[in-house]
């Protein structure tokens, strides 16, 4: 038992709640909800510490039993995804000061965020299958509060359907739990790992796997499921986006990387291969749109379709290394995507556009943004030293020792399609003539959206450098995942 | 349009106590049969909605003049609140305790922290629903 | 007994589906709610139906029902409860705002505005 491990989780709740008081006090909210978010990275560092020295910890609510009662657990992984998350939203709530319009910081927004990040760090932690479907509810409902946040037309008519999208996915996932809870008899997630080895009924078993793949699927936006997302996610305004796109999509990767390891290893020559397959064609079709729109906010969008592509590619390999690749590569794609949707804000609030066509010439009057924004690219696109290279290397690794050669190889190949989709941003927007400008420009607002930004690059510049460091926790988390019989183990004893 | 409706109005102050007090029958008997604080804050917003209906929505704002929103805030700390507590306690979170006490004019009651954490459910109930009421109901 | 549930559940399911694919915002913020439905029969259905006496403790029963189904049931009940407010608020709001419920008349990218 150790009643640490929900103190990230609680911390943002509690800090959630005492927000919704005071809601026309800009400074309250501001200073109460960043201070809300440091207290919380404090404690998540200790707790990847405690995990990283000690194995999984858990605690089962309501002193029960362990089977019976709600357990929630925290291991390598879900620490490392929790810290990540925490510190993401430190910087993405702090660029919202300057971007975010007073309008929405006095209505909710700033509670929004917070149980937003109670929900993904909930879903991070929790070891009951129907406890991470409350969890998904919990960080859905904020999610429509921020889509629509605002009541700008757009995003009443694109949260209409990313709620129905979302309703449809939840009566999925209650569908999936009640077929599972029928063959196993049990929620937790350690337990039902064990009796599904025992009760040996591969055919129901792998239909079950494949309807968890679609409800997380829709979230998590692979192929044949995530039409709703590129429109969904150009409705609400930048710091909205930078959190919807860094976490949202990542919980339901995250939540497949879970269900596919410790559960459905009994058939793996179908799911798995099932999952190589739709991230070979999520991939593609991230793309196809990310090279086919003018649009900067649909082109980082695209990358986030193809990212988890290529995070489901490590998954599908199920060995080791592909699933160190698969978790580097996740945070990487967190901290990244997080940085890139904060450029290209600012790209946004100094031309006034979205159309690459109607930029140009930026580099000339903000160089430091351009650099900023190159590297950036560059670490989305995996050129060494930066994060992105590692994770991809690991992953294609595992892809060769799994011995899918031609899939791996076509891994490397989309890198080059990624680094040209946002070498294309750079391209119109930084060179070339002086393109269109917006006329509101102010020196400090530009500052202070620039500086979390800047900030939050160099966190993913020694997030690629200082590999060597990360590298154990990464090896420690992968271990976890290829045998779930250290989580079982954790879990089962934690009762005690 | 101006509606007779004085009987509407004459019977909606007295259901309103009625109803009212079968919610706090509800809420109390959620203690041990079906019951408790969700169902009861659902009566009991029916019982605030009924007043609604026949007087209006400014009448009813004057007569209980509450923010509703506070209202879902407050219910939320008293849960997590009921539930932290025994993590300071040392025991594992959301672990309830009861004992039974001998209070002067019950008798012997047994009083539970879970039903801390259901009033706070009542009051995130009752809060949510007025508020949904209230956004819907104010532009006409 | 678990026959005739599974065809309700059908029922439901379909009901959802055709109300889920109409065009008026009502008519789908309904389909979602018997959506939520059906799955909270199925989930009923699932814990199957063994068992006589409620899950409440109580002296000389043995042979009570499952109770996790039920929980199951009441959360998903709760969550789809505090889901449908929100979405008929939202709908209110967009007829307000766009002046339309008709799904077909709101799709599109802000090019075609």
């Amino acid at each position: 038992m150790n009643n640490f491990l929900l103190l990230p989780i609680i911390i943002p709740f509690f800090f959630g709640m005492i927000l919704m008081f005071g809601q026309k006090k800009l400074a309250y909210q501001r200073i109460t909800a960043l201070f809300g978010l440091v207290i919380s990275i404090v404690c998540a560092f200790a707790l990847l510490a405690t995990v990283y020295e000690n194995g999984p910890q858990s605690v089962t609510f309501g002193s029960w039993p362990v089977p019976f009662g709600i357990t929630m657990v925290s291991d390598t992984v879900s620490a490392l995804l929790v810290l990540t998350t925490l510190i993401l939203a430190f910087f993405i709530v702090w660029y919202g000061f300057g971007s975010i319009g007073k309008q929405r910081e006095q209505f909710f927004y700033y509670p929004g965020v917070m149980f937003i990040i109670t929900g993904v760090n909930g879903a991070f932690t929790t070891g009951d299958i129907f406890n991470l479907f409350v969890f998904f509810e919990v960080l859905l409902m904020s999610s429509y509060l921020l889509i629509v946040l605002g009541g700008e037309k757009a995003q009443l008519r694109e949260s209409i359907k990313y709620i129905l999208v979302n309703v449809i996915s939840s009566a999925l996932f209650v569908i999936t739990v009640a077929f599972l809870y029928s063959v196993v008899g049990t929620l937790n997630m350690a337990d039902i790992s064990e009796k599904i080895t025992e009760v040996n009924q591969p055919g129901i078993l792998t239909v079950i796997a494949v309807l968890f793949l679609m409800v997380f699927g829709m979230k998590a936006a692979i192929f044949p499921l995530y039409f709703w997302l590129p429109s969904a996610y150009s409705a609400p305004p930048i710091p909205v986006l930078a959190l919807f796109g860094a976490l949202l999509t990542k919980v339901g990767v995250y939540a497949i990387m879970r269900t596919y390891t410790l559960f459905f290893t009994h058939d793996l020559s179908y799911t798995h291969e099932l999952l190589l397959i739709l991230s070979i064609i999520t991939i593609i079709a991230g793309c196809i749109g990310a090279l086919a729109h003018f649009d900067v906010k649909q082109i980082i969008i695209y990358n986030i379709v193809i990212a988890v592509g290529v995070i489901l590619f490590g998954v599908a390999q199920m060995n080791e290394v592909g699933l160190e690749g698969a978790m580097f590569y996740l945070i990487h794609d967190m901290i990244i995507k997080a940085a890139l949707f904060m450029l290209i804000g600012i790209v946004i609030f100094v031309t006034g556009t979205t159309n690459l066509r109607k930029m140009g010439g930026l580099m000339k009057t903000y160089p430091a943004l351009g650099w900023f924004y190159l590297i950036a690219a560059f670490g989305l696109a995996g050129v060494p030293p930066l994060s992105g290279f590692i994770g991809k290397l690991l992953i294609v690794q595992g892809g060769f020792q799994a011995g899918n050669i031609w899939t791996s190889i076509f891994i490397l190949a989309s890198s080059l399609v990624v680094l040209l989709s946002v070498i294309r941003i750079f391209i119109y927007a930084f060179w070339g003539e002086q393109g269109q400008l917006s006329k509101e420009i102010n020196k400090t607002t530009y500052n202070r959206l620039f500086f979390p930004t800047m900030l939050l690059v160099i966190v993913s510049i020694f997030y690629g450098v200082g590999t060597e460091w990360i590298m154990p926790f990464m090896e420690d988390a992968a271990k976890i995942l290829t045998d779930p019989s250290i989580y079982n183990d954790a879990v089962m004893k934690g009762g005690e | 349009m101006k509606t007779n409706d004085v009987i509407l109005q004459f019977t909606a102050k007295i259901v309103f106590f009625i109803i009212f007090f079968y919610a706090v029958h509800i809420f109390f008997a959620g203690h041990y049969t079906p019951g408790g604080g969700f169902v009861g804050g659902l009566v009991t917003s029916c019982a605030i909605v009924l007043l609604i209906i026949a007087f209006d929505l400014k009448k009813v704002q004057s007569i209980l003049p509450i923010n509703y929103i506070y209202l879902v805030a407050t219910g939320l700390i008293v849960a997590l609140g009921t539930a932290t507590f025994s993590m300071i306690a040392g025991k594992p979170f959301f672990t309830h305790s009861f004992d039974y006490f001998n209070l002067p004019i019950l008798g012997k009651t047994s009083l539970h922290t879970a039903a801390l954490f259901d009033f706070g459910v009542y009051l995130v109930v009752v809060g949510v629903t007025m508020t949904i009421i209230q956004t819907i109901g104010e532009d006409e | 007994m678990e026959i005739i549930m599974a065809f309700v559940c059908g029922f439901l399911f379909m009901a959802a589906i055709y109300l889920i694919l109409s065009r008026s915002l009502l008519r789908i913020i309904i389909g979602t709610g018997l959506l939520s439905h059906g799955a909270h029969l199925l989930i009923l259905t699932m814990g199957s139906f063994k068992g006589s006496a409620p899950p409440v403790l109580a002296d000389g029963v043995t042979d009570f029902v499952d109770p996790i189904p039920q929980a199951l049931i009441l959360t998903a009940i709760v969550i789809s409860f505090g889901v449908t407010a929100f979405f008929l608020v939202l709908a209110y709001r967009a007829y307000q705002e766009l002046k339309t419920d008709d799904m077909t008349l709101m799709k599109g990218s802000d090019d075609n505005e």
